[in-house]
């Protein structure tokens, strides 16, 4: 049989054929991702500006960086934003998941309204919600007039929700540094996560099918009440849904821009910059104001450091509560 | 909580058929309480659908108001006029200028014309009518067809070129042995991992030096090949058996006509995967188009639709019709094709 033999051979060692094969996407994959990539951490050492590289400054776009007050404040801005979305996302998710779990009347029609916003474009349901949120004929005060609230200016309020709240319970005096989040970032944050339920459900949904019966009926004849099945029996099965479900809402929320880009200002960024989250903060400093882009390269190597770091951190506190 | 009885009451239903007498004794404690949980359950449900739903009829509704009415507060669910009466008995559509209570008239002008007349209250009424020529206006206020073709004209060389270049790549690292497979199987993933936002810069000034910004090149290029796809599909083609691709050289088959006759047509459910968030990802793209263009002419419909939002600022019912026909292609496609979408999406971790 040695010819098959040969055959093996011609379909395992063939380099030349090989790269004949890899080359188209070889050649897009490092011209404008590798190349691109590379160039941002080298970028970062060099006075580019305005596509042009005028020299190279070593350190000292990042010992700027680290003195400068409108990066700091973007990147707490970026921190309330995820810890206003990942929670409440994944909360959200998972309880409309377990109620869909179920032998429900028209699952398809629930599952069918809640993706649905996952395929509309962001820059479309940006400028619907800004409509919602308008301070004067939006619906939302509409709403909250009906109820018996009180109107709010939502995307053009720059104090902060704490501060919000403490001045609605009549306390004369609230600590500066701890605000909060401005009501204008709520805004943008309720949008971010009525856009992205529908994804995280369809992934919960999916892990709670995987969950095997036997469980749920091993659990019941030793006499388990409901509350007991979800926490001893569900959650835990659920955990490497549960943390994959955290991992990518924490990396896409870091990266939030069309929403602030569209939503918020002018200025964008406002009010008052409370809502300047990192990238867009990028977005300006390279392309927008006389086009610093080795600055903006380190603001990208920065934010390219926390979303690994945070990717390996969440790893590790997770993994040792993930049950395989 | 409700949370577990709703999980109890799906496996009951599979353990009544085994359970006995006693069993079902000790059931019938439950069934009130479950009777309960079974309202909260649907109550929840539909609480979340009119959240995920209102702003969508909110973007219609808009839409189709003229431009007085989306002035009107409260505001209207339904987008409606006020008709007065004319002389002949026919209606015509106004806007209330004042009214009297005590003399019960209302003063009114026609949506046509400037005239001003004071009527009886009684001979004015709220109808339901849309307004559809928002739709015409805002697509002619900014060139919006040209957006439609653009980003069509992308999507389709996008997705045209994803096919080629991934399963070509697939093929290679699932059925092709050379030095340093997968080492650089393993760079090709590491590289899907970094945000777009962080080599969105260098990517600039390639483009700047090649000559390419505000052309289709810079928005298709870059594009054409997509490590995702490519892990996909070779995630798929190294599940096809060895025995398949020795027949198939015995028959005399060349290896791209194994690829082509026998990988290609096995894979149909992952590649109409690729396809679909290839589509999405495309049509819905935003940040990039935004950076490498500034012209109108090649300019994709999402960021025609944030400048024309800019611009516009005030007319919210044009820009809600705007909104409207920019999403209606994929919102239609969803309806259709739904179950792939969903599927495509969940596995591609594309959310926007």
């Amino acid at each position: 049989m040695t010819w098959l033999e040969n055959l093996r051979r011609k379909k395992f060692m063939d380099p030349l054929t090989a790269a004949l094969y890899l080359v188209p996407a070889g050649i897009v994959v490092i011209v404008f991702r590798m190349i691109p990539i590379v160039s941002a951490f080298i970028l970062s050492f060099f006075d580019v500006k305005m596509g042009r590289i005028r020299g190279f400054v070593g350190l000292a776009q990042y010992v700027r960086l680290f003195q400068d007050p409108t990066f700091f404040s973007s990147l707490g801005t970026t921190v309330y934003y995820v810890a206003g979305v990942v929670p409440v996302s994944l909360f959200l998710s998972l309880l409309a998941a377990v109620l869909l779990n179920q032998k429900i009347r028209a699952l398809g029609l629930y599952r069918t309204v809640f993706f649905l916003p996952v395929v509309t474009s962001l820059v479309a349901v940006s400028m619907v919600w800004k409509w919602i949120f308008h301070p004067r004929l939006g619906l939302l005060n509409y709403i909250f007039e009906v109820l018996g609230g009180n109107a709010m200016v939502w995307l053009e309020e720059p104090r902060g929700i704490f501060e919000m709240v403490a001045s609605g319970l009549g306390w004369g005096w609230w600590p500066a540094g701890l605000s909060g989040p401005s009501l204008a970032l709520i805004a943008v944050i309720i949008v971010a996560i009525w856009r992205g339920i529908g994804y995280n459900i369809v992934i919960f949904l999916a892990g709670l099918q995987n969950i095997p019966n036997q469980y749920y009926e091993a659990a019941r004849i030793d006499g388990a009440n409901s509350r007991g099945v979800f926490w001893k029996v569900t959650w835990p099965l659920l955990s490497p849904t549960t943390f994959y479900v955290l991992l990518s809402t924490t990396i896409t929320s870091f990266q939030v821009f069309t929403q602030i880009y569209l939503m918020t200002g002018p200025p964008v960024g406002g009010p008052m910059g409370t809502t300047k989250v990192i990238v867009y903060y990028l977005f300006e400093k390279g392309f927008d104001a006389g086009g610093n882009m080795g600055y903006a390269s380190a603001v990208a190597l920065i934010l390219f450091v926390i979303i690994l770091s945070l990717t390996l951190v969440q790893r590790r506190l997770v993994e040792s509560r993930v049950y395989y | 909580m409700r949370l577990g009885g709703s999980v109890g009451r799906d496996r009951t239903g599979h353990m009544e058929q085994t359970a006995t007498l006693h069993d079902r004794e000790l059931n019938a404690g439950y069934r009130t309480r479950r009777g309960v949980g079974r309202a909260g359950v649907y109550a929840g449900l539909v609480v979340g659908v009119v959240f995920m739903m209102v702003p969508f009829w909110w973007m219609l509704s808009t839409s189709l108001k003229s431009p007085l009415e989306i002035l009107e507060f409260p505001p209207t669910w339904i987008p409606s006029g006020h008709f007065a009466e004319r002389a002949d008995g026919t209606w015509e559509e106004v806007y209330i200028v004042s009214r009297d209570e005590e003399a019960g008239t209302i003063d009114v002008r026609s949506v046509d014309g400037d005239q001003e007349r004071t009527v009886a209250a009684s001979a004015v009424a709220n109808r339901i009518r849309f307004r559809f020529r928002n739709y015409g206006e805002a697509w002619s206020q900014a060139p919006f067809a040209r957006y439609y073709f653009n980003t069509i004209l992308i999507t389709v060389f996008v997705v045209m070129g994803v096919l080629v270049t991934s399963s070509l790549a697939a093929y290679a690292f699932a059925r092709m042995k050379f030095w340093g497979r997968d080492n650089i199987f393993l760079i090709f993933l590491s590289m899907m991992m970094v945000p777009q936002p962080v080599y969105l810069v260098p990517s600039y000034i390639i483009l700047v030096k090649l000559g390419w910004i505000d052309s289709y090149q810079a928005l298709i290029v870059p594009w054409l090949a997509h490590i995702f796809s490519i892990f996909l599909l070779r995630q798929h083609f190294k599940t096809i058996p060895d025995d398949l691709y020795d027949a198939a050289i015995i028959d005399g088959c060349s290896r791209f006509a194994f690829l082509w006759r026998v990988i290609v047509p096995l894979s149909k459910a992952v590649f109409v995967a690729v396809v679909v968030f290839t589509i999405v990802g495309t049509w819905n793209s935003f940040l990039w188009p935004l950076v490498m263009t500034n012209t109108p002419e090649v300019r994709p419909l999402q960021v025609g639709l944030a400048r024309f939002s800019q611009e516009q600022g005030t007319s919210h019912e044009l820009m809600m019709a705007a909104a409207a026909f920019s999403v209606a292609p994929l919102i239609i496609a969803y309806f259709f094709a739904q179950k792939q979408i969903i599927q495509s999406m969940a596995t591609s971790g594309l959310k926007g």
